[in-house]
């Protein structure tokens, strides 16, 4: 990336880079979360969401419930194989590029759950960028996953188109 | 006048004879033993003549190998006094065996029974006779073992990840 300063080409001055490193760049910073909220985790999440945390500081306050409008879905509380399905299916509503965050230790690996209904660890059927341990996991800890998020968005981006 | 739980069961046993059991008083706790056959008729009878309006609950106990026969439906009834000291709850049991797994719907007495019987359907495999839409109601439709008998093993994922897997298929 490049910064030129020349008033003869604008006056206010340009950047250069590269296009894929830019959509990058937009993509990271205005994340648009879908939250998959079903048990005491996704509490923890509306704080996060809330003004005393406040994601709206990392570009991510705009929580869709809508999938087709979301690129990050937070899965947040117990999954039941009953869910499961749910889940997946608005997972695959959602548009390319998207990005999943497993908070909690239900959705990491079926947390105090280990019984008939209850999926061990929701890598079982999406695929998991960032896993939050914790029951639940602090506010902090789930800043924490959206930055890694940001972080592995810069490092490897996605297709353009 | 303060009613009193001896007047009721005096009531049931005048009215209805050969109907109850078994009475024990635990805890300050009252519970009939119910005949199986005549659960529907003693249920509207102490709605009916004693305002047992609603049912707080409805389950069931396995008991496997600990005695025969092998489950009991258990009903937990109140009844809203108009004095505070004529609230009053009172809890039947019924002995269902593992060969005639059928019991009486309540449904028609108390429509509020309805999602308790499919519950204990569900989990257990009672099955109600006359209720009027008896499906499973927390676990898939299509799901088979029943899960709180006690043979059933509560680890046992296999039969949940097969209807996972077909309502993927079949995009539910
Ligand atoms: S990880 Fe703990 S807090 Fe989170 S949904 Fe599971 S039980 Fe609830």
């Amino acid at each position: 990336m490049g910064v030129n300063m020349n008033s003869v080409l604008g006056g206010d001055g340009f950047i250069t880079t590269k296009l894929s490193a830019f959509a990058n760049w937009g993509r990271k910073n205005s994340l648009w979360p879908m939250p998959f909220g079903t048990a005491c985790c996704a509490i923890e999440m509306m704080g996060v969401f809330a003004s005393r945390f406040d994601l709206s500081r990392f570009g991510a306050e705009v929580a869709r419930f809508s999938p087709r409008q979301a690129d990050l879905m937070i899965v947040s509380g117990t999954i039941t194989y009953k869910m499961a399905s749910v889940c997946r299916r608005i997972y695959e509503q959602m548009p390319e590029p998207k990005w999943v965050i497993a908070m909690g230790s239900c959705t990491c690996g079926g947390g105090p759950f280990d019984s008939y209904a209850v999926v061990q660890g929701i890598d079982e059927f999406l695929p998991v960028d960032v896993y939050v341990g914790g029951c639940p996991p602090r506010p902090e800890a789930l800043i924490d996953a959206v930055m890694k998020i940001q972080k592995k968005i810069e490092m490897q981006g996605a297709p353009l188109v | 006048m303060s009613l009193d739980l001896h007047v009721v069961i005096d009531a049931l046993k005048t009215n209805l004879p050969d109907t109850i059991l078994d009475v024990k008083t635990f805890r300050g706790e009252t519970t009939l033993l119910i005949k199986k056959e005549k659960i529907r008729e003693v249920c509207h009878y102490l709605k009916k003549d004693f305002d047992f309006k609603f049912v707080v609950d409805i389950t069931a106990v396995d008991y496997l190998e600990f005695k025969r026969p092998r489950f009991e439906v258990i009903y937990y009834l109140h009844r809203f006094g108009p004095e505070f000291d004529e609230n009053m709850r009172i809890r039947l049991k019924v002995e269902v065996s593992e060969e005639d797994l059928k019991v009486d719907s309540v449904v028609p007495v108390w429509s509020g029974a309805n999602w308790l019987e499919r519950e204990v359907y569900d989990m257990f495999g009672i099955e109600f006779v006359g209720h009027p839409d008896l499906r499973r109601i927390l676990m898939p439709e299509d799901y088979e073992p029943f899960p709180l008998r006690k043979d059933f093993d509560v680890r046992d994922r296999e039969a949940s990840k097969k209807s996972f897997e077909r309502a993927l298929r079949e995009g539910e």
